[in-house]
């Protein structure tokens, strides 16, 4: 049995780790709080960027543009969205671990595909396992700026634009409540679902030409996908570390139990010796 | 006098949501003047000054591109950025202008570089306009 003071040590540094986590725990959930209002904030953005899209896209009009269109896919460009601290529990090893499956089954080799990535965690991963890397962003802040990410954006839709690749798929955590998170991968383009569900199609003038409103409304509502995509992501970070970090002090406080009971003990058996080491050698004297 | 409801949103919400009398926007063919009662109409924007006009006082948004959309009895300017005057930093404003002519004057020779200053030149004159400064 280890020593008293040995038991005494690991209660204190418990306790101290504990504090930690409990203060982690309070800030990810004021965080999560301000990612929420933000995500909420966003969304009449794109839903109101949507309605016109699918406006145009499901008009009568024969407009087309590259970014509706399908085409042979030879290269394939993910987004995925990984957090810059850990502490946060599954939150990036579950994401890593349904893409790797993913990829497994639908790439032969590393040439037909690659990875933009975001955030410190997940580029240390995939560097580790051989994933080609096109892009990174680390040290996003946690309050994003939709021209935070405006590079990447860009990037992806230009690399789109010019073939380079054939398809874009974004994957982050999609948050559903601060104990649930799911992994999800999105279709960013060609936007092909993007005519359904509208509502009657609006005629609408465009002014000067269809093809003109395409050629800029359908990379800003790229962008918007992925920034929505990066606010859902961040709610889901902070509901991970929130849910991980309130473990964790719920699991110091069974471990500061047990110690607690084994110090006592252990106090109470150098007593009890003591004790019967004093009357042994009282009963020798007589 | 009739009017109709104007929305300018923005990923970091709506900037400004109300009736107003007369929009005036700048798109890229030109100034576009929208009354109630105009046919649907989506359209680009340019960066500049939207003017919304109320009880004969003129309301100024500074709005970063995007687009405007147009209905009967609605107007919905999406962009990535906007700013009513009391949001606008004039001060940040002046030093993106100052900066933004800096550039443009050592740029000229590169094309990209040349282009992405004037368009931050035009923000921030933009803004200052806004502000009424």
């Amino acid at each position: 049995m280890a020593s008293l003071r040995e038991i005494k040590n690991r209660i204190g540094s418990t306790k101290k780790t504990k504090q930690i986590t409990k203060a982690m725990e309070m800030v990810s959930a004021s965080k999560l709080n301000r990612a929420q209002t933000n995500a909420q904030a966003y969304e009449p953005y794109t839903r109101k960027i949507r309605e016109v899209v699918s406006g145009i896209a499901s008009g009568n009009s024969g407009a087309t543009h590259p970014m509706l269109e399908e085409r042979p896919v030879k290269k394939t460009a993910y987004i995925m969205i990984f957090s810059d601290q850990g502490l946060a529990g599954g939150y990036n090893a579950n994401l890593l671990r349904s893409f790797m499956d993913k990829v497994a089954a639908r790439h032969n080799s590393s040439d037909e595909y690659g990875v933009i990535v975001l955030g410190k965690i997940g580029r240390d991963l995939l560097q580790r396992r051989g994933i080609p890397v096109m892009d990174e962003i680390t040290g996003l802040p946690d309050q994003p700026d939709f021209h935070d990410i405006k590079n990447i954006t860009r990037l992806a839709v230009n690399m789109f634009g010019e073939e380079e690749i054939d398809e874009l798929y974004i994957w982050y955590n999609h948050f559903i409540s601060a104990i649930q998170q799911e992994v999800s991968e999105t279709k960013l383009l060609p936007l092909t679902d993007i005519g359904e569900g509208a509502e009657a199609a609006q005629s609408y003038e465009y002014e000067p030409s269809e093809e003109a409103i395409l050629e800029q409304l359908l990379p800003q509502y790229a962008e918007s996908l992925i920034f929505g995509a990066l606010l859902d992501a961040k709610a889901s970070e902070f509901g991970a570390r929130m849910t991980a970090m309130s473990a964790a002090s719920d699991n110091a406080d069974d471990i500061i139990d047990d110690l607690t009971l084994s110090y006592n003990r252990a106090r109470q058996a150098a007593v009890t010796q003591e004790i019967s080491e004093i009357v042994g050698g009282a009963a020798a004297l007589e | 006098m009739s009017t109709i409801n104007v929305n300018v949103v923005t990923p970091d919400g709506a900037v400004y949501d109300g009736d107003v009398e007369m929009v005036s926007a700048r798109s890229q063919n030109g100034e576009l003047g929208i009354l109630p009662g105009h046919i649907p109409l989506v359209a680009p924007l340019s960066v500049g000054a939207v003017r919304l006009k109320y009880e004969s006082k003129i309301h100024l948004v500074a709005v970063n591109g995007g687009f405007v959309e147009v209905r009967p009895d609605s107007v919905t300017i999406l962009a990535e950025s906007a700013e009513t005057p009391s949001q606008i930093d004039v001060e940040r404003a002046r030093r993106a202008k100052e900066r933004a002519e800096d550039r443009i004057e050592r740029a000229k020779q590169e094309e990209i570089d040349y282009q992405r200053a004037r368009l931050a030149l035009k923000r921030a004159v933009t803004r200052i306009e806004v502000a009424g400064e």
